[in-house]
Formats: C-alpha cells, sequence, structure tokens
C-alpha cells in the first residue's frame, strides 16, 4: 500500500511505535490460532456428525467442567497479558520526557495550526527536530478535531475549552502523513497535513528562514506564500471555480452582493475584516464556515495578503 | 371452555388468573419507576459534576432560590403522598366515597405544588435568571452561573412535567373511582397510581436540598 | 401432505382494521417486521451509495456534505430504526409468547403502543431527511452538533422517540418472562433465546432512559441554548461522550445479544443435540448485560480522559470478551456427536461463529489501550462494528428469519436458491469488510469523503463487496415474498424443535394454543424425544 511498511501496518517511525506494534502482532497471530481452532472444529465437526439415515436420539452431553475450565482460563489469562502490555505501552504515550520541545497545536477548521517555542508558526505543517521528545499541547477552536499520525502510532483529540497532551520522538528524517480523525464537518477529510522530521541543521535553518518570513520577498510574493501555507488555498481558487469560499481572482475593486442584501466594494478594509472576523460579511451564496484568523496572523502578513488579492485583478 | 364463566369483567383474557394479572401490573410499574429513576440519574450525574466544577459558583446561585417555597412544596408533596396512600387504604376497604376524596385532595395539593411553582419561575424568568445564552442577571459572583440555572430549570422543569403528567393519571384513576370501577377485589391501577405520585414526590425530597440548600 | 389450518392469525379476524388495533403479539411483531426491512432497504441503499462515492478518491457522486448527510442517516437507521427493534421487537414479539406457552405478552396494549410509537419517531427521522439532514455522525458528538444548521433536532427527537418504544418492548418482555410461563417452565427449563431477550430486556429498560435524557439536553442546547455540552458557554463537550457512550455502549448489547440467543436455539435444533453449557450461556448473557454498564469508556480512550479512566475501562472491557468466547466455544461444541443438518438457517449460524468470531477478537484490538490509540477513529473500528452487528446481529437475524419463516408463514421457501444465497452473502460481506481492516491499520480515516490514492485499491475492494451483498439480499427479498404465496406447506415442526412454538400449528391459532400447554421436558432434550422434522418425513418413510 505504501512504499514502506508491511501487509498489516505501516512504518513504524517513533520511539514507542514498536512496543504497539508488537502488542498488535501479538493479538493477531494469537487470534489466528484460536480463530482457526474454532473454524476448523466448526468444520469438522459438523462434516463429521453430519446426519446420515433416519432420525435418532443424539447423545446427551451436558457440560463437561474440565474443557469448560480450559476455555475459560486459557483465554483468560491470554486477555491479562494484553491487557498488561497495552497498559504499559499507553504509558508511554502518556508520560511526556522532561526535555521535551513543546509545541502548541491548534485546530480548527479545517486546518492544523502548529505554534513554536521561537515564537514562529506553521500551518498544516508540524516541523520537527530528529531524535528530539516533542511534547504537543493541543487545543480546538471550535468543534473537537483529533490529530492523528499513523506511522507515530499518534492520537490525541483536539478539544475546545481545554488542552490535551502527546508527545513523540521520531528518530527517522522524512514526511510523514498526518489527519483529522474525529469527525468535523464539511472539509473533514481535507484536514491532513504533513510532518517534516529533520535534522538538527535543517530545523534550526527553518527556524531560521521562518522567523525573518518574508524577508527579501516583495510583499505581493510573500502574500502568495501565506496563501499557500496559511489554509487559504483549500476554500479559495485563483482560477475562478467556486470551492468552499469565493474565488480571489479578479475579486478586487468589485461589488459583491452579501447574504444580508446588501452590496459592498471589495477593497483592503472589506479583505481585512473578512480575514480577521470572516463571519461579519458573508457572500451570498456561500455558508458562513471560515475561522477566524485573528490572533494567527501578523499585521504585516495581513496586508501582504491583501496585497496579493489585488495583484490578482483580471 | 367453561372455565371462562366465572372470570371476573376486568381479567384479561391473556391471564390465567386475577393474582397473575396484579402480579405483572405491579412488576411492570416497578420496572417503569427504575427508567424513571435512570431517567433523573443522568441530571443527577450532571449536577454532581458541575457542583465539583464550579462549588463556589453553585454557593453563590443558590442563594438567589427561594427557600421558604422551596420547603412549602416539600410539605405539600409529602402531605400528597399521604393522602395519595389513604385513598389506596379506603378502597381496599371498599370506602369509595373517603377514596375519592382522597384523591381529589391529593389533585389539589399537585396544583398547589404547580401553583408556588408558577410564582417561582416567574419571579426568575423576570429577573433574568435564565438557562444557558438567555440568562442577563449580573447579581451573583463566580464562573458561568447560568449553568446552575440550565440545570435548576432541566431538573426541576422535567419534575414539573411530571406532576403534570401524575395529576393526568390521578385524574383518570379519580374518574375510573367515580365510575365505580374499582373495589377491595380490585384497585391494582390506584395502587399503580399511588407508586407512581410517590417517585414523582421522591424525586423532589432529593431535588430540594440538592438546589435550595447547597452548602 | 402438510396443510395451513384455515383459521389462523394470519386469516382471522379480516379487515385492516382488525390489524390495525390488534392486540395479538404475533401481528404486532409482523408489523414490526414489515416496518424493520422497510429501514433496512433504505439504510441498505444509503450503504451503497456511500460505497458508491468512495469508489474513487474525489467526488463520484455526491458532494462532501451530502456523503456527511449519508453516513449519518446510514448509521442512525440501521441503529435506530433497525438493529435495535430487528430481533427483540419483530422475532421475539412473534415467538417468545409461544416459547413461553403464554396467550400474550403480558401487555397487549402497551405493545401495540410501543408499534406506533415507533412509527412515530420513525416519522421524525425521515422527516429530518427531508429538511436538510442531519450531518453529525449517529453519534451526534458537541459542540458540531449544536453548530451545525442541518436536522439536528427531528433526527434526535425521533431517536428520542423510539427510546420509549424500546422501553415499552423489553420492559413488556421482562414482565412476560417473569410472570407468563407455562405451568412446569422453571428459570432454568426456559429456552434459551428467552434468556438472551430477557438480558437483552433488562438493558433495554435500564439504558434506554440515560440516552433519553442526553438527547433531550441535546435538543434543549440547540433550542434553548442551555449550555451544559457547549464549550461556548461553559459546558462540557466531552461530558455529552460520556453520558452518550453510557447507553450507546450497553446498546451494542442490546443489538448483539438477541443474536446470540438465536444461535443459541438453532445450532442446538439444527444438529438435534443438547446444548452444551446451558448454565454457562444462561449466565454469561446475564454477565454481559451487567459488564456493558461499566465499560463506556473505552470509546475515549484519546479524548484526554485520565490514564487511570483508561486503565480501568480497558480491563473491564477485556472482561465482556470472555464471556462471548465462552458462548463461540460452547456453541462449536454443540455439534459434538449430533446429527448435523446443512439447512439454510445452519449455514447462517455458521456464518454467524465465524463472522462474530472475527469481530469479537479484533475488539480484543481495541480494547487494548496502546493499540487503540493507533486504530481508534479508524476503518478497523468501521469493520470491527460491522463484523459484530452485521456479520453477528443481522446475519443471527436472518438465521432467525429463515428458522421461524415456516411457523411465521407456514410455508417453506426455495431452500436450494436460500442455500446459495446465503454463500452469496458470507462472500460479499467479507469482501466488503476484510479490506476495511487493513486499510483502517494503514490509518484511513472513518467518515472521510475524500482519501489518499494510496488507499483506493481497497475501496475498490469493499465497493464491490457491498454491491455483492446488496445483490444477494434483493434475491433474499424475491424467494421470501415468493414463499409467502406460492411456499410449499411447511408442516408444524419443519425443523423437529422441541419447544412450545413449534407444538401449535403454522401458521399458529390467533390464541396461540387450543390448550393451555404444560411443560415437561428441557427445550433440547434431543437424548430423550426423538422427532422426526416435518422437512424430512417424506423423505425417511420412503
Amino acid at each position: 500500500m505504501e512504499n514502506s511498511g508491511t501487509f498489516w501496518l505501516p512504518r513504524a517511525a517513533s520511539t514507542y511505535a514498536a512496543d504497539v506494534d508488537g502488542l498488535f502482532y501479538f493479538i493477531l497471530w494469537t487470534s489466528v490460532v484460536i480463530f482457526a481452532l474454532v473454524v476448523f472444529g466448526l468444520i469438522y465437526l459438523s462434516i463429521r456428525y453430519k446426519k446420515r439415515g433416519k432420525t435418532e436420539l443424539t447423545a446427551g452431553i451436558s457440560h463437561n467442567t474440565k474443557l469448560e475450565l480450559t476455555w475459560t482460563i486459557i483465554p483468560t489469562l491470554l486477555i491479562l497479558v494484553v491487557f498488561v502490555w497495552g497498559f504499559r505501552g499507553y504509558m508511554k504515550m502518556r508520560v511526556v520526557p522532561k526535555d521535551a520541545i513543546e509545541i502548541r497545536v491548534t485546530a480548527q477548521k479545517w486546518f492544523w495550526s502548529f505554534d513554536y517555542q521561537e515564537g514562529i508558526n506553521s500551518v498544516g505543517e508540524l516541523v520537527v527536530p530528529a531524535g528530539k521528545p516533542i511534547k504537543l499541547l493541543i487545543s480546538s477552536r471550535d468543534v473537537i478535531h483529533s490529530l492523528f499520525v499513523p506511522d507515530f502510532r499518534l492520537k490525541m483529540d483536539a478539544v475546545p475549552n481545554r488542552y490535551t497532551i502527546a508527545w513523540f520522538q521520531a528518530d527517522e528524517l522524512g514526511e510523514y502523513q498526518l489527519y483529522c480523525t474525529e469527525y468535523c464537518g464539511t472539509e473533514h477529510s481535507k484536514m491532513l497535513g504533513k510532518v517534516r522530521v529533520l535534522s538538527q541543521g535543517d530545523y534550526e535553518n527553518w527556524v531560521n528562514e521562518n522567523s525573518q518570513l518574508g524577508q527579501g520577498l516583495t510583499l505581493e510574493e510573500f502574500g502568495r506564500q501565506l496563501y499557500e501555507n496559511k489554509g487559504c488555498m483549500p476554500c479559495h481558487s485563483l482560477d475562478g471555480t467556486t470551492k468552499i469560499g469565493p474565488s480571489f481572482k479578479g475579486i478586487f475593486g468589485h461589488e459583491v452582493q452579501l447574504t444580508s442584501g446588501e452590496t459592498v466594494i471589495v477593497d483592503e478594509n472589506y479583505i481585512r475584516e473578512s480575514i480577521l472576523n470572516p463571519q461579519a460579511k458573508i457572500v451570498a451564496g456561500f455558508q458562513p464556515v471560515m475561522p477566524p484568523y485573528q490572533g494567527i496572523l501578523k499585521p504585516q502578513e495581513v496586508d501582504a495578503l491583501i496585497a496579493f488579492i489585488k495583484s490578482l485583478k483580471e | 371452555m367453561d372455565v371462562a364463566t366465572d372470570r371476573p369483567a376486568y381479567l384479561a383474557e391473556h391471564f390465567t388468573d386475577a393474582e397473575q394479572q396484579k402480579e405483572s401490573a405491579k412488576l411492570g410499574m416497578w420496572v417503569f419507576l427504575l427508567t424513571e429513576i435512570l431517567l433523573f440519574g443522568g441530571l443527577f450525574c450532571a449536577y454532581a459534576i458541575y457542583r465539583a466544577w464550579y462549588p463556589d459558583m453553585f454557593y453563590n446561585a443558590h442563594k438567589h432560590l427561594d427557600v421558604v417555597l422551596g420547603a412549602v412544596n416539600t410539605v405539600v408533596l409529602i402531605l400528597s403522598s399521604v393522602t395519595v396512600a389513604l385513598a389506596i387504604h379506603a378502597i381496599q376497604h371498599n370506602k369509595r366515597k373517603q377514596s375519592i376524596i382522597f384523591l381529589t385532595v391529593t389533585l389539589l395539593f399537585a396544583a398547589t405544588f404547580l401553583v408556588i411553582k408558577y410564582f417561582e419561575y416567574s419571579h426568575k424568568i423576570h429577573l433574568g435568571m435564565l438557562p444557558g445564552k438567555f440568562y442577563t442577571y449580573t447579581g451573583i459572583e463566580g464562573t458561568n452561573p447560568h449553568i446552575f440555572f440550565t440545570i435548576y430549570f432541566t431538573m426541576t422543569g422535567l419534575h414539573g412535567l411530571h406532576v403534570l403528567a401524575g395529576m393526568i393519571v390521578i385524574g383518570w384513576v379519580l374518574i375510573r373511582t367515580i365510575k365505580g370501577h374499582f373495589n377491595s377485589e380490585y384497585y391494582t391501577p390506584v395502587e399503580n397510581a399511588g407508586l407512581y405520585w410517590h417517585l414523582v414526590d421522591m424525586i423532589w425530597i432529593y431535588l430540594f436540598p440538592l438546589l435550595y440548600l447547597v452548602g | 401432505m402438510n396443510i395451513i389450518p384455515e383459521k389462523n392469525y394470519l386469516t382471522y379476524p379480516k379487515g385492516l382494521k382488525s390489524w390495525l388495533f390488534t392486540l395479538d403479539h404475533k401481528r404486532i411483531g409482523l408489523m414490526y417486521l414489515f416496518a424493520i426491512m422497510f429501514f433496512f432497504l433504505v439504510g441498505g441503499i444509503f450503504a451503497l451509495m456511500i460505497r458508491l462515492e468512495l469508489f474513487s478518491p474525489g467526488k463520484d457522486i455526491v458532494s462532501a456534505d451530502t456523503y456527511n448527510q449519508l453516513f449519518t442517516l446510514h448509521g442512525a437507521i440501521m441503529i435506530f430504526l433497525f438493529i435495535i427493534p430487528s430481533i427483540p421487537a419483530s422475532l421475539g414479539n412473534l415467538i417468545l409468547p409461544l416459547m413461553l406457552g403464554a396467550k400474550d405478552v403480558a401487555f397487549p396494549r402497551l405493545n401495540l403502543a410501543s408499534w406506533y410509537i415507533y412509527v412515530f419517531g420513525a416519522m421524525f427521522a425521515v422527516y429530518s431527511m427531508i429538511a436538510g439532514a442531519a450531518d453529525t455522525g449517529w453519534t451526534f458528538y458537541t459542540p458540531y452538533s449544536i453548530e451545525t444548521n442541518t436536522a439536528v433536532i427531528s433526527l434526535t427527537t425521533g431517536a428520542f422517540i423510539l427510546g420509549f418504544s424500546s422501553i415499552f418492548t423489553g420492559l413488556n418482555f421482562l414482565v412476560t418472562i417473569h410472570k407468563l410461563r407455562a405451568p412446569g417452565m422453571t428459570w432454568f427449563k426456559m429456552p434459551l433465546f428467552v434468556w438472551g431477550l430477557y438480558a437483552t430486556s433488562i438493558i433495554q429498560v435500564v439504558a434506554t432512559p440515560v440516552l433519553g435524557i442526553t438527547l433531550l439536553l441535546l435538543i434543549l442546547e440547540r433550542v434553548a441554548g442551555i449550555g451544559i455540552f457547549n464549550p461556548a458557554l461553559g459546558g462540557d463537550p466531552v461530558l455529552f461522550q460520556h453520558f452518550f457512550w453510557f447507553y450507546s455502549h450497553p446498546a451494542v448489547y442490546i443489538m448483539i445479544l438477541p443474536g446470540m440467543a438465536i444461535i443459541s436455539e438453532l445450532i442446538s435444533v439444527h444438529s438435534h443435540k443438547k446444548i452444551f453449557g446451558y448454565k454457562v450461556i444462561a449466565y454469561s448473557s446475564l454477565a454481559i448485560a451487567f459488564i456493558s454498564f461499566l465499560v463506556w469508556g473505552h470509546h475515549m480512550f484519546v479524548s484526554g480522559q485520565s490514564e487511570l479512566a483508561g486503565m480501568i475501562f480497558s480491563f473491564l472491557t477485556f472482561f465482556v470478551g470472555v464471556p462471548s468466547g465462552i458462548k463461540v466455544f460452547n456453541w462449536v461444541a454443540t455439534l459434538y456427536k449430533g446429527a448435523v443438518r446443512f439447512t439454510t438457517p445452519m449455514l447462517y449460524t455458521f456464518a454467524f461463529l465465524i463472522l462474530f468470531s472475527i469481530g469479537g477478537l479484533t475488539g480484543i484490538f481495541l480494547g487494548a489501550l496502546s493499540v487503540d490509540v493507533h486504530l481508534h477513529d479508524t476503518y478497523f473500528v468501521v469493520a470491527h462494528f460491522h463484523y459484530t452487528m452485521m456479520g453477528g446481529t443481522v446475519i443471527a437475524f436472518f438465521a432467525g428469519l429463515h428458522h421461524w419463516w415456516p411457523k411465521i408463514w407456514g410455508r417453506m421457501y426455495n431452500e436450494r436458491i436460500a442455500k446459495i444465497t446465503a454463500v452469496l452473502v458470507f462472500i460479499g460481506f467479507n469482501l466488503t469488510f476484510i479490506p476495511q481492516f487493513i486499510m483502517g491499520a494503514h490509518g484511513m480515516p472513518r467518515r472521510y469523503y475524500d482519501y489518499l490514492p494510496q488507499f483506493q485499491g481497497m475501496h475498490e475492494l469493499s465497493t464491490y463487496g457491498a454491491y455483492l451483498l446488496g445483490f444477494a439480499f434483493t434475491i433474499m427479498a424475491v424467494y421470501l415474498i415468493h414463499s409467502i404465496f406460492k411456499g410449499k406447506p411447511a408442516g408444524n415442526n419443519p425443523w423437529g424443535g422441541l419447544t412450545l412454538e413449534w407444538q401449535t400449528t403454522s401458521p399458529p391459532d390467533p390464541h396461540n394454543f387450543h390448550e393451555v400447554p404444560v411443560w415437561t421436558h428441557g427445550p433440547y432434550d434431543y437424548d430423550k424425544i426423538k422427532v422426526t422434522p416435518d422437512l424430512e418425513k417424506e423423505l425417511e418413510t420412503a
């Protein structure tokens, strides 16, 4: 199914993944044995004792204490093993190492936003150094979401008004798929992301680049970068096709009809308001579903986005 | 079958005898009461959780409930439980008139309870002590005081609906008693209505201290 | 030659009114059967639309919003309108009083009321489909269900009303089993179908009110903004999950216990062999009913609940598994030294044993804390509960339907076609859901409208399986309906059962029995009583 991984499981890329997989395969093979016994018993007994000839009385066997004790005690013991193993593995996932790097994860419809200790932010992409424990402090701005990275065997719900905690350490460099696994509405299946695990050096470079984001770029170019990275792209097209929100193509300077029946001219102030407080004026024909970017974008980033949208005049 | 000839009119066709019918009805009623307790059980859980979360707010908010009216209502309901028990006792001894009087008094008590509740509600509504987003009152300290009123109104509201349902049931039993359907042989509906009424009463006996006497 | 009695519950009394106001448990059971089969069809069509949409990534036939409504309606209809009432309200109503040797259930009017309440609740659900169907998933998680602008209120009101119907059926059965057993039928001489329904009824009566209050609070939340589950007003959305699963986990046992009850009955009758471990099977139903109330938190291992809670819920979850496993071993052991007949009901019974074993064993993966973190909310979970609910309950329901069909109608379906259909159902089912285990373990999240290209092959297989399944069910509908009119008369006891329902005519008299039956033997005494099935009599004498 993927380039790596086994028939049953994806590649194991976090430090505790091997333990989870060990238990997975233990349950799998124990189950296969028990299942094979049941199916064999079923097939053998039903053929061996298939009714032949006339109806006769059959044996009056009502129970067999030894047999019944065996098939009660053995599964119970196996289950206790699974329970203890599962619980210990779970505690490995729950107890965060003291030296972990903390990253704030904010979920909202329908993207993931990550805030790093260095004061930078990334959207839809979690970038971490390899070989270091990473603590995720997760919350949601609207409904419940859930952060899932299959390759790390990592999952934790993002709940409004509350922080949940998860951690992982990935030793292998690479890019890993991230999903939302708690149903959250229209674009639930598009609420994807990546985890990029970089070497320590690359990570530091990435941090540096991002703390000086926009430098050396024109405002318009910076705006395009933000458009691609901050979650605008899935809903607003540049070629005139209608997605979840209106297309940006040629929108600047035009008059649009609002759901309230009024009309407005798309100018700098309207765009600014629509980014920071999108519910205020909804264009007719669209749902009020865009999350507010107040507190996520810095003032110069809003300026850059406005400049970018302006540049899309036909 | 000639056995059928000595079957009393109240005995349904699918029962073998009156004893079986009576026991079935009683068991059915007890099971029904169990479902009622579990229905309220959910709300009691919600109460416990939010009280543990916001103990100070609960304390501050409860002071705005009228303990005197609550206590009067408690007494009214307890008295109504007594009268309904007396009504059952009367019909068991074939005293139909007495039973009719006691059932009527029970209905009056129930109505009194609802009238008092009406005054309590309208006072709160007037002040804006309403559940959730409709809460406008400002005089209570603590986080999220509207949660207290959410719980107050849903619990007492659901209980109030049960009082109303109980009145309908008792009214129905009263009419049948007047019509002479019951006697010392057959009075299961009176008994079951009484059981239901005791439950309604009992739930209030829990609600009163939990809501009015916090702390 | 077998004959059909002229006066039976189907023919007497006559007229539409005599059906709409009937107090006869058999007619009410039949009316339930028609109603639930209708909703099985509706839910099934939704399932086929879902599978078609998922055939390839991106949009195939519907938009994302429509897809979200489809899976919500599929779940809500299948759970609340089909599986929960399926076995108890239809087959239970038809057969349970007969098995007990009673003339009716304890409260016939309440029984009829429960059917009307079901129809009333169903109307709300149907209305919700027209008025902008809910898109919350059948679990109605807050705060999404508070925010969405779809018809959540009508669907939850429907589910709320259906709860009463379920409670009334459960209450009725409890009292009937306690008070209306035939002379001589002590608790441990009751057929195991009765035991299973007894355990089911307990859960229905105890758990359903909690769902009622939960849905009521959710409705108030939407109508009046009471804030109890709404984080924006200081409420707790996770509290909703606790409330919801406190009902809905026991509810899966409301669904599976009647299935197990049918299998206990059928495995004995169709192998003409005393059931192995009668008491263990009876007690394990009660044990499952009891423990089922203590495991709801295993739906919330990644919701941020404490490690201690996770540990306790995981531990208890495994102890629901043990009695279920024991039952499977007992059923297989029953075949030993029996006289096994490969009839249609028996083929479905075998299918149940295999599919339910897979469903149960994959439950172990999900009960193990660390593995569940990986598998939670993926297609692995979807496949697991379809193996238990559909491979378990629905297959058992069809086993029971084929078993009692000749009793209900007095006529037999074509067994050759029925057996071929059973094999098709088995293949189609596995083809649908085995790929879902694999892609789930690889991380395919559930409730996804769109998916990454790597999962396409598995989704295609699953869709083929679903359509094979749909095809097989269509054949089943055709031969069953055909048999009602043209089937050969089946005789009073086509399979050679010992329980009381086989001692009356097929179809039964309006009053069930002409004389009050006395219960003198155990339900599975095939070592003491020789009974030749009516379907085999001609062959044996030939």
